[in-house]
C-alpha cells in the first residue's frame, strides 16, 4: 500500500506568510478566470439577435459575428454539379475547374444570396473520378430559378442595321397607319463577329451630366480590331447591343472607335446596370456543367431542428450538471463552472471561427458536453481515491490531476483520431459533426483540467475540517 | 473481483449479444438510404387537408416516374421516395401530389395546396462516390485506433505481450459496433430506418469512444501491473476494474445523458444517430469492463496453462 507521505506538519509561521500569498495568487486566478468567462457569455449573448432584444442597435463588431447556420438548419440549396472536362488537357483541369467557379461564384453573387458557398471537389482517389462543383444557396428555395441562372451564359452581340434594300414587313392598321408595335427590329439588324466573347472587361459608370447608369465595355485585342470595323462602316447609322437575344440599347455611332470602349447607355436602373455587368464579366463557362445532385431544405424544417437541437443541449447540460452537483459534491459544482466556461468558449469559437453549424455538428457538440466532463470524472475518482488512501485535501487534488492525466490524455486521443479521419473524408455534413466533436475534446481538455485545477486548488481554504472532506468526497461514500 | 471471478457469464453475454445482432442483420438487413443509392426524397406538407394515400398512388400510375413509394409523416404530409429527378420531374411530381389537373398546369397550386419542406434528389454516381469515401473512411479509423492502441500500451508485455492488449480493444469495438448495427436492422425492419450518412457517423464515432473508454481501464491495470500491487494477473486485473468501474460508468453515463436528450428533445434528423449512439455507448461501457478485461485474463489463464 501507500505510504501517507503527503500530510504535512502545523505550517511554521514564515511559511505562513507565503502560504497566504499563495492563496491569494489562486484567488487572484480564480476571479480571472470567471472574469474572462463571463466577458467571453457577454460576447455570445449580445452577437445574437435571438437572445439580445437591443440587438440592432449593436455595433458592426456584434452583429459580424452571428451563429452560422449550415443549409440544413437555415433552409436553402444544395447543388452539386459535374463538370464535363473531357475537352481540357490533362494538365489543366485544376485551371480551368477554378476558373468554373469562379464564374458560377459571380453568378451566384448576382442574386443576392448571403453567404453562398462554391466549392470545387476534385478527381481523386477518395473522391472518384468525376470533377465536380458543389454550390450551396442559403435562403434559396425556388432552385427552378436558381439553377437557370447559374447555368445561364449572357449572350452579348453586336448588331448593326441591315442594308436599306432588305424587305421589312409591317402590319398596317385598319385607319392606313403603320402599326409601330409590329415592326420586327431583328429584321432591321444582322450580326456581325463581335460579340461578348471578345470582352475584356465591363463596368458600371454613370454619366457626368445625367448622372444616368451606364455600362462601359472594354474590348480585347480581337474584339478592338472588329469594333473598330464595325464603328468605321457604320458612321451615322445605328449598331445595336443585344442581350440574351433580346436588343438593349442601339446608339448611333458618329465616329470610328479604335480604342475598343464602348458604352452602352440604356433605360436601366444602376442595380439593372450592376446585374448586367456582374453578368458579362462572368462570360461564358469554361466548361460545360451537369446538374447530379441537388437538396433543398424548406425554412420551417431548418427552424425546427435548430429549436429542437438547442432544447436537447439545455436539457442534456442541466441532467448533467445535476448529476455532477449531486454525486461529486463540491468538486461537482466546480466541474459544473468549468462545463459553463467550456461551453461558453465553444459557442464563441463557433461565432469567430467561423463554424457553419448544421444539426450534425449540434449533434456533435452536445455529444462534447458529455464528453467534456469525463475528464473530470477521471479526475475525481482519483481525489476520493487519494482522499481515502489518509492524504489531506490539498494533496489529494494535485494528486488528482497529475495522476489521472495519462487515461485522460489517451482516452481523447482516440476520440480525435475518428474526428480527424472524418473531417478530412467527409461530405459537408461529416465535417460538421467531425469539427464541433474534434474541437469540443480538445477545449474540454483544456478547460477540465486547467479551469477546474485553477477553482479545485483555489477552494482547498475551506480547510481539514470534517465539512471540508464531506464536501471534497462523492458518491454514497463517508 | 466478482467480474474477473464470473468471467464467463459475462463473456458469453457478451457473444450471445453479437450472434443475436448478427443473426438479426441476415434475418432483416439493413435498408439503404438515397444517400448511398442514389434516388430522391420528398417531403410536403398540406396546408389544409392531405389527399388520400391511395389518390396519390394511383395519380402516380400514370405517370413515367418508376416506382414511388409514399409515406404518410405528421398530420398532413407524405414522404415520396422515388428515382432521382430532374427539374422538370421534380415539379411534375409536385403537382401530381396536390392533385393539379388544371389546364394552366401551375405546380402547387391543383386542388391540395401543399408547402415543400425537404427536396433532396441524389444521382447515382454521388452515391457511389459516398459509399467509397465511407469505407475508406472506415478501413481507415480502424487503422488508425489499432496504431493508437498498439502504441499506448508498447510499455507493457508482462505477462502478456502488448499486442494482446490491442487484440483486445479490437475484439471490444467489434463487439461494439456490431450489436448497435443489428438494433439498427431491427429498427430497419420496423420503422423503416435506413442507412444514410449519420450512420455512417455513429459508427465511426462509436468506434472512437469504444477505445476510449477501454483505455481508462487498461491505463488502470496498466498502473496496477507497474506497482505490483496484487500477486496475479487474474488479481491485478480484478482490482483493476474494482477500482476503475465506477468511472468508466459515470463517464458513459454522462455522454448517453447527452445523447438520449438528443435523442428525445433533438432534431428529427439526428434521432436515430442518438439512438445508434447510446446503444455503442451503452454496450461499449459494457465490454471494457465485462468483456476486454475478463478476456485478459482469460488469455492469460490459457498461456499458463500450456
Amino acid at each position: 500500500m501507500r505510504s501517507i507521505a503527503g500530510r504535512c506538519g502545523p505550517p511554521k509561521q514564515s511559511k505562513l506568510a507565503t502560504g497566504q500569498k499563495k492563496m491569494i495568487k489562486k484567488l487572484i486566478s480564480i476571479i480571472i478566470v470567471l472574469i474572462l468567462g463571463s466577458a467571453v457569455a457577454f460576447f455570445v449573448f449580445k452577437s445574437e439577435p435571438k437572445l439580445n432584444s437591443n440587438f440592432e442597435n449593436q455595433s458592426s463588431f456584434l452583429k459580424n459575428f452571428q451563429f452560422r447556420l449550415g443549409l440544413d438548419l437555415s433552409g436553402g440549396s444544395h447543388l452539386i454539379y459535374k463538370a464535363d472536362v473531357s475537352g481540357v488537357q490533362a494538365g489543366e483541369v485544376s485551371v480551368s475547374m477554378d476558373a468554373l467557379r469562379d464564374v458560377i461564384e459571380r453568378r451566384v453573387n448576382l442574386f443576392g444570396v448571403s453567404e453562398p458557398i462554391v466549392q470545387v471537389q476534385s478527381s481523386g482517389f477518395v473522391s472518384g473520378e468525376e470533377e465536380k462543383l458543389i454550390v450551396d444557396l442559403p435562403g434559396v428555395t425556388d432552385v427552378e430559378k436558381a439553377t437557370a441562372m447559374i447555368g445561364q451564359t449572357p449572350l452579348l452581340e453586336f448588331k448593326i442595321e441591315a442594308p436599306k434594300d432588305t424587305l421589312k414587313t409591317v402590319k398596317v392598321g385598319k385607319n392606313g397607319e403603320v402599326d409601330l408595335g409590329s415592326i420586327d427590329l431583328d429584321q432591321q439588324f444582322v450580326s456581325t463577329e463581335l460579340t461578348g466573347r471578345y470582352l475584356q472587361k465591363a463596368s458600371l459608370e454613370f454619366d457626368q451630366t445625367t448622372r444616368e447608369p451606364r455600362v462601359s465595355l472594354q474590348f480585347d485585342e480581337t474584339g478592338t480590331k472588329f469594333f473598330a470595323q464595325i464603328t468605321k462602316n457604320n458612321i451615322g447609322k445605328m449598331v445595336a447591343i443585344y442581350l440574351d437575344g433580346a436588343p438593349i440599347s442601339t446608339p448611333v455611332v458618329r465616329e470610328e472607335i479604335p480604342n475598343g470602349q464602348a458604352v452602352i447607355s440604356g433605360s436601366f436602373t444602376p442595380t439593372e446596370g450592376k446585374l448586367l455587368v456582374g453578368r458579362l464579366n462572368s462570360g461564358a463557362l469554361p466548361v460545360p456543367i451537369t446538374l447530379l445532385s441537388r437538396q433543398t431544405i424548406g425554412a420551417t424544417l431548418g427552424t425546427d431542428a435548430v429549436t429542437a437541437g438547442v432544447k436537447a443541449a439545455i436539457i442534456g447540460f442541466l441532467v448533467v450538471a445535476l448529476f455532477l452537483i449531486l454525486w461529486y459534491r463540491l468538486p461537482g459544482l466546480i466541474a459544473v463552472v468549468a462545463l459553463s466556461i467550456y461551453i461558453t468558449i465553444m459557442l464563441a469559437l463557433f461565432k469567430l471561427l467561423p463554424v457553419t453549424l448544421t444539426a450534425a455538428g449540434i449533434a456533435g457538440f452536445i455529444i462534447s458536453i458529455g464528453i467534456a466532463v469525463d475528464a473530470n470524472i477521471l479526475i475525481f475518482e482519483r481525489l476520493k481515491e487519494e482522499l481515502h488512501s489518509g492524504r489531506t485535501i490539498a494533496n489529494s487534488v494535485s494528486a488528482g490531476f497529475s495522476r489521472a492525466w495519462s487515461s485522460i490524455r489517451d482516452s481523447n486521443l482516440s476520440t480525435i483520431i475518428s474526428a480527424t479521419i472524418l473531417f478530412w473524408f467527409g461530405t459537408s455534413l461529416i465535417k460538421g459533426f467531425a469539427l464541433t466533436l474534434g474541437m469540443g475534446v480538445l477545449i474540454s481538455m483544456f478547460s477540465a483540467i486547467m479551469i477546474s485545477r485553477i477553482f479545485l486548488s483555489g477552494l482547498i481554504f475551506v480547510g481539514e475540517g470534517k465539512i471540508a472532506r464531506f464536501l471534497f468526497s462523492s458518491g454514497i461514500s463517508k | 473481483m466478482f467480474i474477473v471471478k464470473h468471467k464467463k457469464i459475462f463473456i458469453s453475454i457478451s457473444v450471445a449479444l453479437v450472434l443475436l445482432s448478427v443473426i438479426s442483420l441476415f434475418a432483416f438487413g439493413l435498408r439503404v438510404g438515397i444517400d448511398f443509392k442514389g434516388g430522391a426524397l420528398t417531403e410536403v406538407v398540406y396546408k389544409t387537408n392531405r389527399p388520400t394515400q391511395s389518390d396519390l398512388d394511383s395519380a402516380f400510375k400514370k405517370l413515367d416516374f418508376g416506382s414511388v413509394l409514399i409515406q404518410p409523416t405528421g398530420e398532413l404530409g407524405y414522404i415520396v421516395k422515388s428515382l432521382d429527378l430532374n427539374e422538370t420531374q421534380h415539379i411534375l411530381l409536385l403537382k401530381t401530389l396536390s392533385l393539379g389537373h388544371s389546364p394552366t398546369g401551375e405546380a402547387q397550386n391543383g386542388k391540395n395546396p401543399l408547402e415543400e419542406k425537404n427536396f433532396n434528389s441524389i444521382g447515382p454516381s454521388v452515391g457511389r462516390e459516398l459509399t467509397r469515401k465511407a469505407i475508406i473512411a472506415i478501413v481507415l479509423v480502424s487503422l488508425a485506433i489499432i496504431l493508437f492502441i498498439a502504441f499506448a500500451f508498447r510499455k507493457i508485455s508482462q505477462p502478456i505481450s502488448s499486442w494482446k492488449y490491442g487484440f483486445m480493444a479490437i475484439v471490444s469495438l467489434l463487439h461494439d459496433v456490431i450489436i448497435p448495427i443489428g438494433i439498427f436492422s431491427i429498427l430497419s425492419n420496423f420503422y423503416g430506418a435506413e442507412i444514410d450518412t449519420l450512420f455512417v457517423v455513429a459508427v465511426l464515432t462509436i468506434i472512437g469512444l469504444s477505445v476510449s473508454d477501454t483505455i481508462v481501464i487498461f491505463d488502470r491495470i496498466r498502473e496496477n501491473l507497474r506497482n505490483k500491487i496484487e500477486n496475479s494477473f487474474g488479481e491485478t486485473v480484478g482490482k483493476s476494474l474494482d477500482q476503475s468501474y465506477m468511472r468508466s460508468i459515470f463517464t458513459s453515463l454522462t455522454v448517453i445523458i447527452v445523447l438520449l436528450s438528443l435523442f428525445f428533445f433533438g432534431p428529427e434528423s439526428t434521432k436515430y444517430f442518438a439512438l445508434m449512439l447510446t446503444a455503442g455507448m451503452f454496450f461499449g461501457t459494457y465490454s471494457s469492463i465485462f468483456l476486454a478485461s475478463p478476456l485478459l485474463v482469460l488469455i492469460e489463464e490459457l498461456q499458463k496453462k500450456k
